[in-house]
């Protein structure tokens, strides 16, 4: 089956200095990837550059194909129709992710309109219908407040009912409990789930949180430095991380049972995007580096059929996982 | 809402109240009209019955009293050398002052904010260039300079248009010209900090995310937003249209209130200037008044505020 979404060799840069350096991803449909990394990382810049919603000054190579269809640089009238009718997108600070001057029903019914064969009084009945799918109560009289009178976890509910509006095949969940409270968290991770198992769309949860990403998607990729160093099913890269920075992630995570033990911290800092090392980026952090690891960067290359890693020890890490190093 | 409101309005009452005070001080401190009117020349038996036909040896305290006292019922005095009601002498200049302030400011909207709009969302390039340096330009040159250049360029070495005077209206297309250039400038500068401010908000990158078309996202959701710090500086332009001619005014001789304003500071003509700087003040506080209520209208946050103050 074809993929829905597939990004090939990814590459943005800032005034020259490259902060994703070629990305390799895909997404089918209902799928839910979780994508993690340290902030900096190019999480969202991947899927801001991938829609082109990046500032004039990104420079942005590489291939985005959505049904096979190439989108990067396409005409921006197509690109407006894709965002939010095929491909929406919710993003981390609700509060300032909503227009303050504009009321809820304005904001709301400008995606109904833009995405669907609607208008008139249908436009605002979908409008409450949505309103009530994100578990908003009173819809009618609340269409006609201001984003400020409604609490976080409540704007969040209604960025994702206008990110539903179009009818999204992929919703891309940018950090979207980072700003809430960690019991609203639960209730807005908890509806997105809901709507997708419903809806049968795709969803791409961008978070730093690997709990969230555990609980919430089928595939998880690790990024580091602006690269994917491991993708991986997530009970299995939770179980047996590869790429030494997502063993160190994980290390640095509180096991739940099992004894006490000392939190591991991953020593040293991201490097500076405008001061790569040569080599694996991750080399200088490394325990486990060796020589050749300073002198080229390694590509993410499967290890198993649903796995794949950036690490040229990654050989030698499968035969660990699959008990065969020592025959 | 009401208490909002009412709030406001105190405030700008006492406001009146302390420019009328301090300006009613400093002119008594500043100068003896008596002196200035009369020449220094004049008799002392004449000074002295000029001082006291105008109250001016009682105490300043006392002569403080029975101006507000004056004011209350509505009297602003007369002037000091053709004894008419100061009013009058005022109201009569004001037609030929808005001549020039009202076609002014509406130059500087129409130049201003499509040009600070124009460099915010083409921020870096050229044009961005070119308007900014203009606007530098046109708010670092004082307005006399800039009056006494086009003088030059316009009246003395074209010949194309009158250097002074009020018998057309073509006298009055180089002080409009001065007096826009200046606030155009301002208000460039202004918008476009202001678009920059909304256009990185991240509502602004949600609309585009949205799929609404890059020309909406600017007015529908951009301007609205950018219109908020605006209306301040739109709101103080208002405030000035009175007399915010004054420089201008004298380098065209321009019969205007500024003009009036000049003069009569020069001759100590107490009653005139009183009677200019509270129709100023009372100008400026309302148009501030007007600001405030356009920011409830504008912001719906303010609104809220304003509602449980």
């Amino acid at each position: 089956m074809a993929p829905l979404i597939s990004i090939k060799d990814l590459s943005v840069a800032f005034h020259g200095v490259p902060v994703l350096r070629g990305v390799d991803l895909a997404l089918h449909k209902g799928e839910a990837l979780g994508l993690v990394g340290e902030s900096g990382s190019g999480k969202s810049v991947t899927w801001l550059a991938a829609l082109g919603l990046l500032p004039r000054n990104a420079r942005v190579s590489g291939s985005v194909r959505l049904d096979s269809r190439e989108i990067l640089g396409a005409p921006a009238a197509e690109l407006d129709r894709i965002r939010g009718g095929r491909v929406a997108m919710i993003f981390q600070d609700p509060a300032s992710a909503l227009n303050p001057v504009l009321t809820i029903r304005k904001q709301l019914c400008e995606s109904l309109a833009l995405h669907r064969d609607i208008s008139g009084g249908a436009v605002k009945a979908e409008a409450r219908r949505l309103l009530d799918l994100v578990g908003i109560p009173d819809a009618t009289r609340r269409l006609e407040a201001y984003p400020h009178e409604f609490s976080g976890g409540q704007v969040q509910r209604i960025m994702i009912a206008m990110a539903l509006a179009g009818n999204p095949d992929l919703l891309i969940a940018d950090e979207p409990t980072t700003a809430l409270d960690a019991t609203i968290q639960a209730q807005i991770l908890e509806l997105l789930s809901t709507i997708r198992r419903e809806m049968g769309m795709a969803m791409v949860l961008i978070s730093h949180d690997l709990g969230v990403v555990a609980e919430n998607c089928d595939r998880v990729a690790v990024m580091y430095a602006g690269r994917i160093v491991e993708e991986a099913p997530a009970n299995q890269l939770f179980a047996d991380p590869v790429h030494p920075y997502a063993q160190g992630l994980i290390g640095a995570l509180p096991p739940l049972d099992g004894p006490r033990r000392r939190l591991t911290a991953i020593p040293g800092t991201v490097p500076d995007p405008a001061s790569m090392p040569d080599g694996c980026a991750f080399a200088p952090r490394c325990a486990l580096a060796e020589a050749p690891c300073g002198i080229v960067a390694p590509s993410l290359a499967p290890i198993a059929e649903d796995r794949a890693v950036a690490c040229i020890r990654a050989e030698a890490s499968r035969r660990a996982l699959l008990g065969i190093a020592a025959e | 809402m009401g208490r909002y409101f009412a709030i406001r309005i105190g405030r700008a009452a006492l406001t009146i109240v302390l420019v009328v005070t301090f300006a009613f001080v400093v002119l008594r401190l500043s100068g003896d009209p008596a002196l200035m009117i009369l020449g220094p020349e004049a008799p002392p038996e004449v000074l002295a019955a000029f001082r006291k036909a105008w109250g001016l040896d009682d105490p300043i305290w006392f002569q403080y009293l029975d101006y507000f006292g004056a004011i209350a019922k509505g009297e602003l005095g007369r002037s000091m050398r053709d004894g008419r009601p100061a009013i009058e002498l005022v109201l009569e200049r004001i037609p030929a002052t808005l001549a020039l302030t009202l076609p002014a400011f509406a130059f500087k909207v129409a130049l201003g904010i499509p040009a600070g709009i124009y460099a915010a969302l083409h921020r870096g390039s050229g044009i961005d260039r070119a308007v900014m340096m203009t606007a530098v330009a046109g708010f670092t040159v004082p307005s006399f300079v800039l009056a006494l250049l086009l003088v030059l360029v316009f009246a003395v070495q074209l010949g194309w248009l009158p250097s002074g005077g009020q018998d057309s209206w073509r006298h009055a297309i180089l002080p409009i010209v001065t007096l826009s250039l200046g606030g155009a400038a301002v208000l460039a500068r202004f918008t476009r900090s202001a678009m920059l401010e909304v256009l990185g908000q991240p509502y602004i990158r949600t609309a585009s995310a949205k799929g609404v078309p890059w020309r909406k996202v600017v007015t529908s959701h951009a301007l609205p937003n950018a219109a908020i710090p605006t209306v301040t500086i739109l709101g103080f332009m208002v405030g000035t249209l009175i007399a915010g001619a004054v420089v201008v005014e004298s380098v065209f001789s321009w019969p205007g209130v500024g003009r009036l304003l000049v003069v009569a500071v020069a001759n100590r003509d107490l009653a005139v200037v009183q009677c200019i700087l509270l129709l100023v003040a009372m100008t400026m506080v309302t148009s501030n008044l007007i600001v405030d209520f356009l920011y409830g209208f504008l912001d719906p946050r303010l609104r809220a505020k304003g509602a449980h103050a």
